[in-house]
């Protein structure tokens, strides 16, 4: 397969400065502190797959994805959409802006509630000058409404009158307006019932099949990756540790915390599959362990781990895994 | 697990009806609930956004927010009423009979009070113990949850320690006096997935040992697979399916908890498609006559459009479905 990738990510890097504010820092003669967010991360997304990242909170997956769409600015580091590069002082050319969209957790807020439905999804269109006139617009909401499981006769009404599954409907109305085809979903269900959870993810499914669309998809939920993603990259305190295949990931995890997680994931399909509750917790970030950052909970760790930053060598982060150390 | 059993329930619940009076209308949030908690028993209490499964908590420990009123029904602590005690006798009950678990630990303890004070605060408030032995019974409290030199930690605030440990003072805090019934409402919502399973692990150990009965109410039905020996589902505040874990988790019978149930995504396989339920739960202005869930269900018949089912036996368990009326 010599197919280019859609998405391209190398070496991204964010760091955020959590000093105290400048005289408060000299007055307690405390240095300035950095928070490194994201930290050598490379993937890339082939045309029309599902690319996932997963990890607890603070591991940095939504620092990747809005560095991705360009809405924050990256410390360092790659970025390109269909071999276009993001350019860090002006971000995506306008033509491949059109073709870049988002999709955010909370329905509540990323739909401006004095607007009506109709206006939210004719935006992208006039931003990029895609319908000719209004009655074009018109026709073209109506199709985008219809597309996503809505009524036409809906464009008229407000965010307040739907509920959080319709409105995420209309957020993804609205991503598709300007013809995306790539498309950055930030925990797209995580606000919504498992019952109006599953209607999002199979319709966002369906919509990528017929319409090609590339994702970037992230979540914290293990079950919800595993039915959507075609790739999934794990992260752990701003570092990718393990990228493989969906099948590949679920049937034979390899780096330990890859491991640790699906271990501590509910069994609901109540198999007895005997469970190990994981140690310790997620260190903060502003001063993060040694090494490989996830020594201190590892069960593989040695002296090695506590100095070295594992490389990522064939999918995997990990010092044991490369060594072949076992437990 | 538990059979009904011939003890005394920890806790009833008889035909309890939650209404809240607004400018709108009487509006009927818990429509009926009955259920129980034999000693040592979990109750796992699950349903969507609106299902009323927190509702059900507050009316137990008699923190309903007003305009919302016990209209009518039971509510049973060992045998004995507890819905129309005074204020003050109910205030004694909640922390020495029930303890409670919320989803956020910072809201259960207050900032600016050391973890300790707190502890021993509540610990004195309900036992008869000096300061040093309440003191001496906290910090094995905190070693019992997992919270390593309980010693040294007992005089730290509560920003101090992480999520996960704070949900473990929380956990300690409701088990401080020795409580029949702990009421744990989303305790591990907040919680990234490696940390919940710590936590539930430490509920469920701690619960065991002092047979104390838990209701535990969660929309992740992870949680409950794991945890509980009983389910009850909830939808539009009645109850319309409640039977032991495996029955209800494996083959759920109401055509909504069989939706629910397919609803979730699995880990150990990929369906084509997720099983999908059309519409969303009604709001409480308009819950539909008859059965709250026809206007949804996949095999609606004329009966459920005009009375309303009730809980009856099927199998194991209980379910409010004309279907399986129809079937016995």
């Amino acid at each position: 397969m010599t197919m280019k990738p859609m998405v391209s990510v190398t070496n991204a890097r964010k760091v955020f400065d959590v000093s105290q504010p400048w005289l408060e820092r000299v007055l307690s003669g405390q240095d300035k502190q950095m928070l490194v967010a994201v930290d050598d991360v490379s993937f890339t997304i082939k045309k029309g797959e599902t690319f996932a990242l997963v990890g607890e909170s603070g591991s940095g997956k939504s620092t990747v994805a809005r560095m991705v769409t360009g809405l924050l600015p990256a410390s360092g580091g790659k970025f390109s959409i269909d071999e276009v590069a993001l350019d860090p002082k002006h971000g995506y050319p306008l033509s491949l802006r059109r073709r870049l969209q988002m999709i955010f957790q909370d329905p509540y807020a990323s739909l401006d509630p004095r607007w009506r439905v109709g206006q939210i999804i004719a935006e992208p269109m006039k931003a990029f000058g895609l319908a000719r006139n209004e009655d074009e617009e018109r026709a073209r909401v109506s199709r985008l409404l219809t597309l996503v499981g809505l009524d036409p006769a809906d464009a008229i009404k407000f965010p307040h009158q739907f509920s959080g599954g319709q409105r995420q409907r209309i957020a993804i109305a609205r991503a598709l307006a300007s013809d995306a085809d790539v498309i950055v979903c930030d925990e797209p269900t995580s606000a919504l019932d498992v019952s109006v959870q599953a209607q999002i993810l199979n319709l966002m499914k369906d919509l990528q099949r017929d319409l090609s669309l590339t994702l970037l998809f992230i979540s914290h939920n293990l079950a919800v990756v595993r039915y959507m993603a075609d790739v999934i990259g794990v992260m752990y305190l701003g570092r990718l540790v393990e990228v493989a295949r969906v099948e590949t990931l679920f049937a034979q995890p390899r780096h330990p915390y890859t491991r640790m997680l699906l271990d501590a994931v509910p069994d609901l399909a109540m198999t007895g599959r005997s469970r190990q509750p994981v140690q310790g917790e997620v260190p903060n970030p502003i001063s993060p362990p040694s090494g490989c950052t996830f020594h201190p909970r590892c069960p593989l760790a040695n002296a090695r781990c506590q100095k070295e930053i594992p490389l990522m060598i064939d999918g995997v982060a990990c010092h044991a895994v490369q060594e072949g150390r076992k437990a | 697990m538990t059979p009904e059993s011939v003890k005394t329930p920890v806790l009833e619940l008889r035909n309890l009806v939650v209404e809240f009076v607004t400018r709108h209308g009487t509006l009927r949030a818990l429509d009926g609930i009955s259920l129980s908690i034999a000693p040592g028993e979990v109750l796992g209490v699950v349903g969507e956004s609106g299902a009323g499964k927190s509702l059900t908590g507050a009316a137990v420990i008699g923190l309903l927010e007003p305009p919302g009123r016990i209209a009518s029904g039971e509510v049973l602590l060992a045998g004995q009423r507890i819905d129309q005690l005074p204020m003050e006798e109910l205030r004694h009950i909640r922390g020495k009979r029930i303890g409670t678990i919320f989803q956020d630990p910072l809201t259960s303890l207050d900032p600016l009070y050391r973890v300790g004070e707190q502890l021993i605060e509540t610990i004195r408030t309900h036992l008869p113990v000096t300061e040093q032995e309440a003191r001496e019974r906290a910090i094995a409290l905190l070693a019992e949850v997992g919270i390593p030199a309980p010693e040294k930690r007992i005089d730290g605030y509560p920003h101090e320690f992480s999520g996960g440990m704070r949900q473990r003072v929380v956990i300690a805090l409701a088990l401080a006096a020795e409580p029949e019934l702990i009421i744990a409402d989303e305790p591990t919502t907040a919680l990234d997935v490696s940390v919940q399973a710590q936590i539930i692990a430490v509920l469920k150990k701690l619960c065991r040992e002092r047979g104390t009965a838990v209701m535990l109410i969660t929309h992740d039905m992870g949680v409950i697979a794991e945890t509980a020996d009983r389910v009850a589902v909830m939808y539009a505040g009645r109850v319309i399916e409640i039977g032991p874990v495996r029955d209800v988790v494996k083959s759920p019978k109401h055509p909504y908890a069989k939706g629910l149930m397919g609803s979730i995504p699995a880990l150990d396989e990929r369906p084509e498609r997720l099983l999908q339920i059309e519409g969303s739960m009604p709001r409480l202005t308009a819950i539909p006559e008859g059965c709250a869930f026809h206007p949804r269900c996949p095999h609606v018949i004329p009966k459920c459009h005009e009375s309303r089912p009730v809980l009856e036996h099927v199998g194991a368990g209980q379910v409010a479905c004309f279907l399986h009326e129809v079937r016995s």
